[in-house]
């Protein structure tokens, strides 16, 4: 191909609008996920906060999160939400049946399959949710309030919860959680972020 | 190089540590009991007991098991496991045989833990060990037959 001098002054006109104002709207969304800085542009504290859960949402109701979220029976699996296979009750502990723990799979870390693509998940606290902490048919709102109340929480003060939610290595398996299956939206880190945030604006639920 | 103990002996395998425990003991230490059905902890086929509770060993790599103690079919013993052969001998409960050695396993443990099983319990901690010959119902028997005999 020949060199083309306007061609090249194109490619770079565009590349330079990408650092522009313009191109900040890539910084405030990554990988699907909108970053706590995007939200301070709304004035009000409280609009600020249920925004930002309602972001925080993308994630929460994602299958990686909500697929060991049941509300009733056991865990789920894949991007459809099917039931776990082999199907698997809850259990008073949450950590599988009599010979069949979570533990009889479930390692330290993902694991690969043997002879085919895919993985089996893993991670050191593998386990499902209590009941009480089920998001399965919820609405947003509704699992807001959910996460708010230490009856239903595991008895966790907001920042605990917000510690859960950016230090438990088992929500941060969202991320990396294996070939076969997709992320959650956004980082960890920016979840994280959000989790701060939203307490920080006064930990309100969309009505 | 991993150490662990496998059917009460020390072990040094010498084997990369992403290596699956199932290749292992198949292929190094010649532990043929144990059976390779699917590869992706579906089948319990290769299941084994890794300090006392049953694992895949199809996708549990060796780095994981330094320091375990790994009992697999040829070494199971205690009330439960004798209460499970018998049962399965008195029965005739394997057709082909290949899923057997993780049945007994799994069954094994369900009466460690369990000792009389409804069949509730026991639909539930086997359903992850599959048959292709359907062997379940006679799997099923043997079981609460296995549960009399150590009442006995
Ligand atoms: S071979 Fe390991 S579960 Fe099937
Ligand atoms: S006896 Fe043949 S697979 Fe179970």
């Amino acid at each position: 191909m020949k060199f083309d001098i306007r061609a090249t002054a194109l490619t770079a006109a565009i590349a330079l609008t990408g650092l522009l104002p313009g191109g900040a709207a890539q910084a405030e969304e990554v990988n699907g996920l909108k970053t706590a800085a995007s939200f301070e542009s709304i004035e009000s504290e409280q609009a600020r906060s249920v925004a930002i859960f309602e972001e925080m949402a993308k994630v929460i109701t994602h299958a990686r999160c909500v697929n060991c979220h049941p509300v009733t029976g056991g865990p789920l699996q894949g991007e459809n939400q099917k039931p776990h296979s082999p199907p698997i009750p809850r259990t008073e502990d949450n950590f599988g049946v009599v010979a069949m723990r979570c533990t009889t799979c479930h390692g330290e870390e993902n694991r690969p399959f043997l002879g085919e693509t895919g993985s089996v998940p893993g991670n050191g606290h593998w386990q499902l949710a209590p009941q009480s902490m089920g998001w399965v048919g919820l609405t947003v709102p509704e699992i807001c309030a959910q996460l708010k109340d230490p009856e239903r929480n595991g008895g966790r003060t907001l920042e605990e919860v917000a510690h859960h939610m950016g230090h438990d290595t088992l929500v941060g398996w969202a991320w990396a959680p294996g070939e076969g299956r997709e992320p959650a939206p956004g980082s960890w880190e920016g979840f994280s972020e959000l989790a701060v945030n939203w307490i920080e604006t006064g930990a309100a639920c969309p009505g | 190089m991993t150490d662990l103990t496998i059917n009460g002996k020390d072990v040094s395998l010498d084997v990369p540590g992403d290596t699956p425990l199932l290749w292992a003991l198949r292929d190094n230490l010649r532990l043929t009991g144990t059976k390779f059905g699917c590869g992706v902890a579906q089948c319990g086929a290769c299941t084994v007991m890794v300090d006392g509770m049953p694992v895949r060993s199809c996708i549990t790599p060796v780095e994981d098991l330094e320091g375990s103690d790994v009992t697999t079919i040829e070494a199971l013993e205690g009330p439960e496991a004798d209460a499970v052969r018998k049962a399965w001998v008195d029965l005739d409960v394997p057709q082909c045989g290949y899923c057997q050695s993780g049945q007994i396993i799994a069954a094994a443990t369900l009466l460690t833990e369990i000792p009389q099983p409804t069949d509730e319990d026991i639909d539930f901690a086997m359903a992850g060990n599959a048959c292709r010959c359907a062997t379940y119902v006679r799997i099923r028997k043997a079981i609460h037959n296995a549960a009399k005999i150590l009442e006995a």
